[in-house]
């Protein structure tokens, strides 16, 4: 019998995976409303319980792609792989208001580049205070702070070692959950409520994961603006990483 | 027709991944640049572009606006595949280089949004909120608007 299950799991992977993220957000819905008296969001609720599932998944598969590691829940890879949330992303277009996102434009830009540089000097300085004094390196873990794919990508480009490699995507992985986390938490504290800051914030914290979760757990009048900034700022960090950041901190560190 | 909608949707997409990828080329980048947000442009131009010449049917509509409120759906599976191991036990550079990064544009944001205040009062703001939440038609009509604009603070005052 629960074989059975098991297969048409294994069959209907997408379909299953529609089920269980649903019924996932139906008890975070529950949870919010009924447990925190409406004060959290139910998709941070979700979201978290995402990641908790994660982690446990990741400890009992050894794999890397949490829930999406277990062969019944392998749908999940697909429903929130890189093509659907992309495509997801881009539909929340439909719904920017043009003048606002116009008129907020430079700020974005101003944002992005904050938002490559500042987490870039962040992750360098961290390199060299644990002791790496290779030009090489301190660029690959300063980028892994930029996001998860800026890290190895740079360090690719500039021929860093797997374990140097390995801490950057660590690190760009932590910073995305930890934005995914952290951004209900201080949306007030730092104005995120109104298109403006949210095309400010998807520029600075740029990981389109991190941004994605972050302002839906906040709030999903926020997402199209954040995401159209954010989706600019992995390219930006994979143009200026092993370019002018790497030709930056050697001409500091030599070598 | 739905289908026209999520076919937009697609092309617009492709387009945008497509242009991200050669923009990436030409600059001699191993990466798509902007692919996803050139693809939101692209969107909302033929969304402005078909409301103009009253070809904005309400299938079209439905057949994006669908995709939009599976959004937080979609992300909640993301976050259940996230490498949280490798994010827990990374040590201590990562989580100093993660935390580190993170307060300072929190800070940025802060800074950013103090000294160019926006407004959350449009009506486009409260609508797309509505399809993301993907609670457009969850509220019954008794309630009106209940949820987003009620709770927020008024952005105005900034």
């Amino acid at each position: 019998m629960l074989h059975m299950i098991e297969h048409v799991f294994l069959e209907q992977s997408l379909v299953a995976a529609f089920a269980v993220v649903g019924g996932l957000i139906l008890f975070s819905n529950f949870v919010a409303k009924h447990l925190t008296a409406g004060r959290v969001h139910g998709s941070a609720i979700a979201i978290v319980l995402g990641l908790v599932l994660a982690y446990f998944a990741g400890l009992y598969t050894g794999g890397k792609k949490g829930v999406a590691d277990i062969p019944a829940l392998a749908g999940i890879g697909l429903m929130g792989g890189a093509m659907l949330r992309d495509f997801a992303i881009v539909a929340t277009a439909f719904e920017v208001d043009v003048v606002e996102a116009r008129r907020a434009g430079l700020l974005g830009v101003i944002a992005l580049a904050l938002g490559t540089i500042l987490p870039f000097i962040v992750g360098t300085l961290t390199a060299v205070a644990f002791g790496y004094h290779d030009a090489v390196s301190i660029t690959t873990i300063g980028a892994g702070a930029i996001t998860y794919i800026v890290g190895p990508v740079t360090g690719a480009a500039i021929g860093a070692d797997s374990t140097v490699m390995a801490l950057s995507i660590a690190t760009g992985v932590t910073k995305a959950v930890m934005v995914m986390v952290g951004t209900p938490l201080v949306a007030r504290l730092i104005g995120l409520n109104n298109p403006r800051s949210a095309m400010a914030y998807g520029g600075l914290m740029g990981t389109v994961s991190g941004v994605a979760g972050g302002l839906a757990a906040t709030d999903p009048r926020l997402v199209p603006y954040g995401a159209l900034t954010a989706t600019f700022h992995t390219g930006i960090g994979c143009l200026v990483g092993p370019s002018i950041l790497f030709l930056a901190v050697r001409a500091i560190v030599g070598g | 027709m739905i289908i026209l909608g999520v076919a937009l949707l697609a092309v617009c997409t492709l387009i945008g991944v497509f242009l991200g990828d050669l923009l990436g080329v030409a600059l001699g980048v191993k990466a798509n640049v902007g692919g996803v947000g050139i693809a939101m442009i692209l969107l909302i131009a033929a969304r402005v572009w078909l409301k103009n010449h009253g070809r904005l049917g309400k299938g079209v509509i439905f057949g994006v606006e669908f995709w939009a409120g599976m959004y937080i759906p979609i992300v909640v599976a993301m976050a259940a595949q996230q490498n949280v191991v490798a994010a827990a036990s990374g040590g201590p550079i990562v989580i100093i280089a993660a935390v580190g990064s993170l307060v300072l544009c929190f800070g940025a944001v802060a800074l950013l949004s103090r000294l160019s205040p926006g407004d959350a009062t449009s009506e486009a703001f409260a609508h797309g909120g509505s399809i993301v939440g993907g609670a457009a038609s969850d509220e019954p009509e008794a309630h009106p608007a209940p949820s987003p604009s009620a709770k927020t603070v008024p952005a105005a005052k900034e």
